[in-house]
């Protein structure tokens, strides 16, 4: 029973603890248990076998007795939401009241928040069940999570191979069934690339549509939390308690959740009839752009499945697209660098003084706590934000990728004028082995080309599998991108998409991942 | 614009307050000179017309009504405090020594 639990979508679920054919408290130490079998160490230890390590801190006390709370609850007749009792993952980026949250940094180990994120309070109402907090590049800069200061987590289709990052965790955690749903944070792609390389679900919504209070800030222009998932529908169901309105969010938007459940079930009931969609030609990966074979071949028969579901298929051009990854580059790091300067070793968080220095002042406790915690992606972003804000350089350099901000709004804006939704593959290739790609910072970056321009442009956007990719037989996403406050599409076409490809695999894409627990974890790569 | 030299990155990460070795300063101007020649790209792209965009929202002014509402507690806002005294964070000397 617990290993056939574990497999639910967070739909079933959902269905079978309101018939009361399990329990909380069952659907909870299913997946507790599971998470002992297979999660562990990303790196090998003296006493523990590495494992996927999507988890940085489990919590299963407190998350059995939310849930025995819940059945209570239910016991006595309570009204309850739709996921009450639904395990959830929750991304260390967000803070959590009495939970440790480090956003995968060393300069925050054993930092307990004193408040929840207004998204986990969120989750707290509905009565999702906390299972833990997820394992993220540090800070969230980062596509593989190998830039986690508490090393990386595995994916589960390949533990040599990277989950995609800097929302590593939370995807690899839903690809091993560790949990049905999950949390991220999307600033260049962060919910949307780990999805694509694990074969799951992730939404960026609407900037604006989540609240970003309690989130960590990387670059508060870009951010924006959303929901994971292993099916189209589970992620409209966790985008609903996540979204709205948060007076405590100066930039979030004072409107309703676009209906986006609604949209999901008839998506897969009614189809996309007259719709159209718009093919990026610069993120085609024709010519240039080093986009693997294997995952044009799965996009190339996503469109033709869009087109038997009755979209009509049309060519959009983004010309500005090009500049749009080095923008981001500026845009990120010149962000980045403000917000992390609050890391100052004073109010909380790791302090460390210089060595050989007596009597340090705060300015060298400062510099020498910052050096000790921050890993060398944060340090090399901060570094590069100061140089493009520093006087001189801050016109050719910040200035100018604001502007290219500009033009990359108005192309959206142009070829929404033509299509409903616009595609592209999520990422130009599979997931890529550990450390291939480690000591160059720019190869990593391009991981990130086709995400980057919704965050640039604040509109919303989803990855669903498109199947595998035959040279490697690693999973390869497909990308709906939509425009500003129109959630609801991505839902609409990605439950038509994903209820097409679900009849021609004959089941989920899960179902063909290999067993973890059959001698693969002692096989991987220490 | 010419590459970005050791001194400079030296300088940097002064200014952000993150104390370099000598061979993380060595690796990181080169990496830094790598990554700012790819992105140095965006100065040629958009003529003087185009307007810069900050953030995607055309947000104006967000203000609430100015009310007493409860905040943490002292207790609650030192916790994770890496010294603390009399209610206070406890720092180190913030001024030079005489």
């Amino acid at each position: 029973m617990s290993s056939d639990l574990i497999r639910r979508t967070a739909a079933e679920l959902a269905g079978l603890l309101r018939a009361g054919e399990v329990s909380a408290v069952e659907v909870t130490r299913a997946h507790l248990d599971r998470i002992a079998e297979v999660d562990g160490p990303g790196e090998a230890g003296a006493a523990q076998q590495p494992g996927v390590h999507a988890f940085l801190h489990v919590a299963g006390e407190q998350a059995l007795a939310a849930a025995a709370a819940v059945d209570a609850a239910r016991a006595s007749g309570e009204q309850l939401h739709e996921l009450a009792g639904v395990p959830i993952a929750v991304k260390d980026v967000m803070t959590t009241k009495g939970l440790p949250t480090t956003a995968g940094s060393r300069i925050l180990e054993g930092w307990v928040p004193p408040y929840d994120a207004t998204v986990v309070r969120k989750l707290h109402e509905a009565r999702l069940i906390v299972l833990g907090k997820t394992n993220m590049d540090e800070f969230a800069m980062g596509s593989s999570t190998e830039h986690s200061g508490y090393g990386p987590t595995r994916n589960p289709w390949d533990l040599d191979r990277i989950p995609g990052g800097s929302g590593g965790g939370s995807a690899a955690a839903l690809a091993a069934f560790e949990a049905p749903l999950a949390t991220g944070t999307d600033t260049g792609g962060s919910i949307r690339q780990p999805a694509s390389v694990t074969g799951t679900v992730g939404v960026k919504p609407t900037y604006g549509g989540v609240s970003r209070y309690g989130l960590i800030a990387l670059a508060s222009s870009l951010d924006q939390a959303g929901p994971c998932a292993r099916t189209v529908l589970d992620a409209a169901l966790l985008h609903e308690v996540m979204g709205g309105h948060d007076p405590l969010d100066s930039t979030s938007l004072n409107e309703p959740v676009p209906a986006v459940v609604k949209a999901a079930r008839d998506g897969a009931r009614d189809g996309i009839a007259g719709l159209k969609i718009g093919v990026i030609k610069e993120l085609h990966g024709e010519g240039e752009g080093g986009y693997q074979a294997g995952v044009r071949a799965r996009f190339d028969e996503s469109l033709a499945l869009l087109t038997e579901a009755g979209a009509e298929i049309v060519e959009v051009s983004c010309p500005s697209f090009t500049a749009a990854l080095a923008a981001y580059y500026l845009i990120l790091p010149s962000e980045a660098s403000s917000n992390l300067a609050k890391f100052d070793a004073m109010r909380y968080g790791l302090r460390v003084s210089p060595a050989g220095v007596s009597d340090p002042s705060a300015e060298q406790v400062m510099a020498a706590s910052r050096a000790a915690g921050f890993g060398d992606e944060v340090k090399r972003r901060i570094i590069l934000g100061t140089y493009a804000l520093s006087s001189g350089y801050y016109d050719a350099y910040y200035g100018s990728a604001q502007k290219v901000r500009t033009l990359i709004q108005r192309d959206f804006a142009a070829a929404f004028e033509v299509a409903d939704v616009l595609v592209s593959p999520t990422a130009p290739t599979t997931a890529f082995k550990l450390g291939a790609k480690l000591d160059d910072p720019l190869a990593m970056y391009l991981n990130d080309v086709a995400t980057i321009p919704a965050n640039l442009a604040g509109i919303p956007g989803m990855s669903l599998p498109s199947g595998l990719a035959d040279e490697d037989g690693l999973p390869a996403g497909i990308q709906l991108l939509a425009p500003a406050r129109a959630d609801d599409r991505l839902y609409r076409v990605g439950a038509a998409l994903e209820s097409l490809l679900l009849k021609q695999w004959g089941g989920s894409i899960l179902d063909r991942i290999p067993e973890l627990n059959d001698g693969r974890l002692e096989g991987a790569n220490r | 614009m010419s590459a970005i030299s050791r001194d400079e990155v030296a300088h940097l990460a002064n200014l952000a307050r993150i104390e370099l070795r000598p061979d993380e300063l060595d690796r990181l101007s080169g990496q830094l000179e790598v990554i700012l020649g790819s992105v140095a790209q965006v100065r040629e792209v958009a003529g003087d017309d185009v307007p810069a965009t900050s953030h995607p929202l055309p947000l104006i002014n967000v203000t609430r009504p100015d009310v007493p509402r409860p905040g943490l507690s002292a207790e609650q806002a030192l916790a994770g405090a890496p010294a603390a005294q009399d209610q206070r964070f406890r720092v180190p000397r913030i001024l030079e020594e005489d």
